[in-house]
């Protein structure tokens, strides 16, 4: 195999979570209308309050403009031809399973193919996992074991049952209804996604993850997750993401909301792997998140780690708002991008406390016909003294056919504030796959080996089960694709 | 061990031909030394027998142990036991020396069919080795060439193939940048890893290494082709003399085939 083919084969690695599982859905309508919006709150049994939030949101959106700006090209998704909710049909009526017997064995023989099973006893030792399939929550473990604990840890479809004071207060209060054109969709029409909870006082005792998937080909998948700390709690969460292989391309639009009060610390990292379309650059899936946490307390943490390998297009900005004094915020990021991939993702740090201080390590991969862009804003208002950012930002090329960009923002109203920024662009060359080659590396392990290198600094802050399994994601992501 | 016969080699990207018919036979147990003028050849021709894809043999051989490795991959050559210390080692940020090593050392043993070696074990081989070329322990972990100096990066290539201890060493200038006290070790170093079962060729451009690593064969290369081979006496030669007698030589011998 010639170099540039096996770099290319590595880029390409073939996806191997694009499998589609056959269940069967409950009917519901595609498009968008208020009739819809009110359709989807009354199969998840909402109460009117939800409805009314739902419906807000939509009056928003109908007003915004989708926005051009991302350094991305795409066709705009038709939004009537988008189903917005999509749930399987469940044995005996039951909404939710009470136990795994409950759930239809075609999804759990899913996520038991996907590396993820259910069975409490089967898995990692100390996750918990919440496993969201197309627009609901089928299952989540460890959650007597996590009750214990004062934590909880559920869909949050039940957390709007079960615990709506808690959703009511903190729901939209990081990430405002109409903050965007597709969180004001979200807003709207959100299906399921995760909640946690943490108790003052609070180390919650396990990992918790959540793992997307989209199987159906019709519909959006529009998950809302909000995680609360109180004060003094620890948590951290891991979410990842898979979607079978289709032609059309499939919008997830996701909002994510981060509340840390005093001395709490959050720590949210994503694996991020949706189909990513075809060397064509058909099918794949339309990633438009809004993630953000919100340092809301004193002494406050909260650090995003990002692997992002999948997707036909990813735009993504996980912030943080620093308005806690001495709250720090932290963004990790490895993106690779390949074939036709466009990806524009980085993030805000928005300094609002006396001597904030935030860290930016963005390292970003394109190989292939891809485009890979950061985009970041580090903003200091006038009463944050003392505040502190230091950025860098990486790109490596692999092969000559791909496109690498840096948009660093920096609005400083304060003098006192420190801000530094250091990028850099490199190219995997021929020299240092020859050397590896040279003392014994195949050309796939050389390329691997390398982009390991370059993006460690990140993967190392991944806990460790998930540090393994990047790693891995990496080398088969990018096998073959040198050029 | 080696053998290299009537070789001709292009650069794949433009044709240039840069060597026109290099002969060359390497026994186990030989040293050998490679000298000649700057853009004669020399690194072209370590690398063509190490594989190296943007050079393309368009005539002639290499045989090692007898069999011809021109269709092999660089990490199959590699696995053989054939070894380059580069000129200009290569930096890999983020990947530490004991990363590679190890892996390296792995993947050769299993092709080999050795032992492999756990982290410990592996470990406590690399510092054996390591205290050769007296290079502190801290080399282990940093990454691969980065930040190293001149000096550190071509004794890094030494302790590489100390480690990996291959057949057949080609080492390309590590002489270069080293300073005197530096030179002695690598050159112990060598002389060390060098035994009757093993074969080293060293390329440089002075003969001041060759007082500590004794050559049994000194060639001179002069545009693509070797002019002339003789013993350590010819490397002394080339030091007050230069390489003018010997272009002479060559241009003649090509006119008079014209
Ligand atoms: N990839 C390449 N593309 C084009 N020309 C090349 C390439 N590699 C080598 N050459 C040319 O081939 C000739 C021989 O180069 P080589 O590096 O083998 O010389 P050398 O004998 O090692 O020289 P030095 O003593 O300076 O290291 C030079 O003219 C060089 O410019
Ligand atoms: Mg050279």
């Amino acid at each position: 195999m010639s170099e540039s083919e096996a770099l290319e084969s590595m880029v390409g690695g073939e996806y191997k979570y694009g499998f589609t599982t056959d269940v069967e859905y409950e009917d519901f309508p595609t498009g968008i209308n208020e009739e819809i919006i009110r359709e989807i709150s009354r199969r998840k049994d909402e109460p009117e309050w939800v409805t009314e939030f739902r419906l807000e949101a939509f009056e928003k959106w109908k007003e915004m403009e989708e926005p051009d700006w991302p350094n991305v090209e795409y066709d705009r998704p038709d939004f009537d031809n988008i189903q917005y909710y999509s749930s399987t049909k469940k044995k005996d009526g039951k909404k939710k399973p009470e136990s795994l017997d409950d759930v239809d064995p075609e999804i759990l023989e899913t996520y038991e193919k996907l590396g993820i099973p259910l069975e409490e006893q089967k898995q990692l030792q100390g996750i918990a996992v919440d496993a969201v399939f197309d627009s609901e929550s089928i299952f989540t473990t460890f959650k007597e074991k996590l009750a214990e604990a004062g934590v909880i840890f559920c869909s949050i479809s039940e957390a709007i049952q079960d615990h709506p004071e808690l959703v009511k207060q903190y729901m939209g209060s990081v990430v405002p209804k109409g903050d965007n054109f597709y969180a004001a969709l979200n807003s709207a029409v959100f299906s399921d996604g995760s909640f946690v909870y943490v108790p003052e006082d609070t180390v919650c005792p396990m990992e918790l993850s959540t793992y997307f998937r989209i199987n159906n080909m019709q519909s959006g998948q529009f998950e809302r997750t909000l995680i609360i700390c109180e004060d003094n709690s620890q948590v951290s969460y891991l979410e990842g993401c898979t979607a079978p292989m289709y032609q059309e391309n499939q919008l997830h639009a996701a909002v994510v909301e981060l509340v840390a009060l005093e001395d709490a610390e959050i720590k949210y990292s994503t694996i991020q792997n949706w189909y990513s379309g075809d060397e064509e650059g058909n099918g794949g899936i339309f990633n438009f998140v809004t993630k953000r946490g919100h340092c809301r307390g004193d002494n406050s943490k909260i650090s995003w780690t990002q692997v992002e390998t999948g997707s036909a297009i990813t735009w993504k900005y996980p912030s943080v708002i620093l308005q806690g004094d001495n709250s720090t915020g932290e963004f990790y990021s490895v993106a690779v991008t390949n074939q036709r991939q466009q990806a524009d993702t980085g993030t805000k740090m928005i300094h609002v406390g006396k001597n904030t201080k935030s860290t930016i390590i963005s390292k970003g991969i394109s190989a292939g016909e891809s485009n890979n862009s950061y985009r970041g804003l580090v903003k200091i208002s006038p009463r944050a003294d003392g505040a502190q950012n230091y950025s860098v930002c990486d790109s490596m090329l692999i092969g000559q056919t791909c496109g690498a960009h840096t948009f660093p923002y920096i609005e400083s109203a304060n003098p006192t504030a420190k801000v530094e920024h250091e990028a850099s662009t490199s190219r995997v060359g021929e020299e240092q796959i020859f050397y590896l080659q040279q003392r014994g590396m195949d050309e796939d392990d050389a390329i691997s080996m390398i982009v390991n290198g370059f993006a460690k600094e990140v993967l190392q802050k991944l806990p460790m089960e998930f540090a393994v399994e990047a790693d891995k994601l990496l080398g088969i992501k990018l096998e073959g694709s040198v050029g | 061990m080696l053998e290299i016969k009537d070789l001709h080699v292009c650069v794949e990207e433009d044709g240039t031909e840069i060597l026109k018919g290099v002969n060359l036979t390497i026994n186990k147990g030989e040293i050998h030394a490679i000298m000649g003028p700057n853009g004669s050849g020399k690194s072209t021709l370590s690398k063509a027998v190490a594989g190296h894809e943007a050079y393309e043999v368009t005539q002639g051989d290499i045989l090692f142990e007898g069999e011809s490795i021109l269709e092999l991959e660089p990490e199959e050559r590699a696995h053989l036991g054939v070894f380059l210390a580069f000129q200009y080692p290569v930096e890999v940020p983020g990947v530490t020396n004991k990363t590679l090593l190890r892996q390296a050392y792995n993947t050769i043993a299993r092709e080999q069919g050795r032992e492999e070696l756990d982290p410990l074990q592996f470990e406590d081989y690399a510092k054996d080795k390591l205290d050769l070329i007296d290079m502190k322990e801290e080399f282990l972990d940093r990454s691969i060439n980065a930040g190293f100096s001149g000096g550190e990066k071509k004794r890094n290539e030494i302790f590489q193939m100390a480690v990996l201890n291959p057949k057949l060493s080609f080492l390309d200038e590590t002489d270069s940048g080293l300073d005197i006290d530096a030179l002695k070790t690598v050159a112990n170093g060598i002389n060390q890893i060098a035994d009757e079962d093993k074969a080293v060729c060293l390329v440089t451009h002075y003969q001041r290494i060759l007082d500590y690593v004794t050559p049994d064969h000194v060639h001179v290369m002069i545009d693509g082709k070797i002019a002339k081979s003789g013993d350590k006496d010819l490397a002394v030669k080339l030091e007050e003399q230069g390489y003018d007698w010997l272009t002479d030589v060559a241009s003649v011998s090509v006119n008079g085939e014209q």
